[in-house]
């Protein structure tokens, strides 16, 4: 057509440009993200039970990297502490964080509705009801190096996610408006039969509440070690389909006739934001409000809905 | 550049239109106009396959439809939909830069080139004032205007209107379609508009697609189509059609009572007979 790109632009358009090409606010902002991120890792070591000053945790947590050689003047035990107790409780706090963020931000743009969260699709309550029965079965499995509740609440989450699709799902199209209706159907359907499974629990029914309501003190590293690729591979796809996850935006309808595969965008989008969600949930129940709150705190600081955000892995922290 | 051989679409196994035949070249501009519910938008929506055709040939510079993918399409075809919704966060030079969407491969953002199209044609159309307001503090007619400047930052080869000027003023209404119309004329942008002015498009179609009753019920030149007969029959509406002083294209004026009940009491006594006065 006739705009050739050629043509010289005036001052408003120039700076424009720029300002658009040179994202350096997002930039600093990152970093000092990170930083900020890095910081209270180090000072979360610190608190616990058993007081260990400032500095010698960073000692400690400074004499595991390579190439460093730090005389070692404090206690065995602080290693045990600081390494193997409070780093993996840390860490897979920050990664929940991170998983439950990007999901909660990836529905919300998907729905077009701020008040989305990543427990809407039901894999929650789904993953709640597998953990109930592994509470209540009488023998334990063991499969790699996870115990029979993540594992059970994995297998609910998935069953949960997998009976959501076959619901919702219209010929080859996956319209919102069934999605949800079926998520909060079925997890709805879900809660009633942990809330069944529990009353009928007698003693176990201590734990069942202890595991929904959420929390990291069973963590070890093994756990944070299957944790991480998945939030990570997670958000990196996520990360890949943020662009058409903004023109998205708009209606459907005019992503399509912008040359946007709904339909695919939408079932790559809703699995992958599944599948962090429950990892995330598996090892540690439900925990609230991050996914639907921090979306938001992102958008406040960063201006714009769906770009990258390794900001939630600051906040549970 | 736009061939549809006996087309039938619908919703839900239920057709709205059936048989439609059309032909769009390079250059040309093509109305289509019916009453409300007539399939207007149902056809556009079948052309860039927003819907599923149940029966027909489309073809697209060329290509059958059926095998393009989605960017590909975009690439060849642009649309300004009826009702769009615009997240009201965005500022309009977003919502206009979103236009590149199928220009840009899988990893990549916008770039200076990209940049540089939008704001050309926000200049072009008179709307880089709007750049940095967010989309909703503008008003409707705005926005109208912002989709058609995101449509023709598209860049693409043919443009589906759908009602274009359906909230604008005059001015704007006449501002916009002078714009498509020049690149139809001077770059050999194929036009495809739904209007529901019956003046606008015979000021500016070269042919107009009469729709009726899930057919084509008249195609041809304005003058051709847009008749008395044709109007009541299609619309239900007395009207007298005139020639436009300026250029002799039919002008359509509405039968009003303005008031005077003895003129309207006896244009609706007439019924069916052709002349109302």
């Amino acid at each position: 057509m006739e705009h050739t790109p050629s043509a010289s632009l005036d001052k408003a358009g120039e700076s424009r440009v720029l300002s658009y090409l040179q994202r350096k606010g997002k930039i600093y902002a990152l970093i000092g993200l990170s930083v900020a991120l890095l910081a209270v890792v180090v000072f979360a070591t610190t608190l616990g039970s058993v007081h260990i000053p400032f500095g010698t945790c960073f000692k400690v947590l400074l004499s595991r990297l390579p190439f460093l050689t730090i005389d070692s003047t404090w206690p065995d035990i602080f290693n045990t502490i600081v390494i193997d107790i409070r780093l993996p409780r840390i860490l897979l706090a920050g990664l929940v964080g991170a998983a439950l963020s990007v999901a909660g931000a990836t529905y919300q743009g998907l729905f077009r509705n701020p008040l989305a969260d990543p427990y809407l699709l039901g894999v929650a309550q789904g993953a709640g009801l597998g953990a109930t029965v592994a509470f209540l079965i009488p023998f334990s499995l063991q499969w790699m190096s996870f115990g029979t509740t993540p594992l059970f609440a994995f297998i609910g989450a998935m069953c949960a996610v997998a009976g959501v699709y076959s619901l919702a799902r219209v010929g080859r199209t996956l319209p919102s408006t069934t999605l949800i209706l079926a998520g909060v159907a079925l997890g709805a359907f879900l809660s009633s039969v942990t809330s069944y499974l529990m009353t009928v629990s007698g003693e176990e029914l201590h734990e069942i509440v202890f595991w929904l309501l959420g929390g990291l003190s069973l963590t070890k590293w093994s756990e944070t070690a299957v944790v991480l690729p998945c939030v990570i591979a997670g958000t990196f796809v996520i990360w890949l389909y943020a662009r058409p996850l903004n023109v998205m935006q708009l209606d459907e309808e005019q992503a399509q006739q912008l040359g946007v595969n709904v339909e695919r965008v939408k079932i790559i989008l809703l699995a992958t934001a599944m599948l962090i969600t429950s990892a995330a949930v598996c090892f540690t129940g439900h925990i609230g409000f991050v996914g639907i709150i921090i979306p938001h705190a992102v958008r406040l600081i960063w201006g714009r809905p769906s770009r990258d955000r390794p900001e939630g892995l600051s906040r549970l922290g | 550049m736009i061939t549809l051989e006996n087309v039938s679409l619908g919703y839900d196994h239920q057709p709205v239109l059936s048989g439609v035949n059309l032909d769009a070249s390079p250059g040309t501009m093509i109305g289509l106009i019916g009453p409300n519910g007539s399939g207007k938008s149902t056809l556009i929506k079948g052309i860039n396959k927003v819907l599923n055709m149940f029966a027909g040939n489309v073809t697209i510079d060329g290509r059958d439809l059926k095998t393009l993918d989605r960017g590909e399409l975009a690439r060849l075809i642009a649309t300004v939909p009826q009702n769009p919704v615009l997240p009201p966060a965005f500022t309009a030079f977003e919502v206009v830069l979103m236009g590149r969407t199928p220009h840009l491969g899988f990893l990549r953002y916008e770039g200076r080139k990209d940049m540089l199209v939008a704001w050309q044609t926000m200049k072009a159309t008179k709307t880089e004032s709007l750049a940095d307001r967010r989309v909703g503090e503008l008003s409707a007619g705005e926005r109208q205007r912002l989709i058609i400047v995101r449509a023709l930052t598209q860049e693409a080869k043919a443009i589906l209107l759908d009602e274009p000027t359906a909230n604008l003023d005059i001015n704007h209404q006449v501002e916009i379609l002078n714009l498509v119309k020049g690149l139809c004329r001077k770059q050999g942008l194929t036009v495809i508009a739904a209007l529901h002015d019956l003046n606008l498009a015979a000021q500016y179609c070269n042919s107009l697609i009469m729709l009726n009753g899930k057919h084509v019920y008249a195609r041809g030149t304005p003058q051709e189509v847009l008749t008395p007969q044709n109007i009541r029959e299609v619309y239900g509406a007395e009207v007298y059609v005139i020639p436009h002083p300026m250029n002799q294209l039919p002008t359509t004026l509405a039968i009003t009572g303005n008031g005077h009940d003895d003129f309207a009491n006896s244009v609706f006594a007439q019924g069916d007979t052709d002349e109302a006065a």
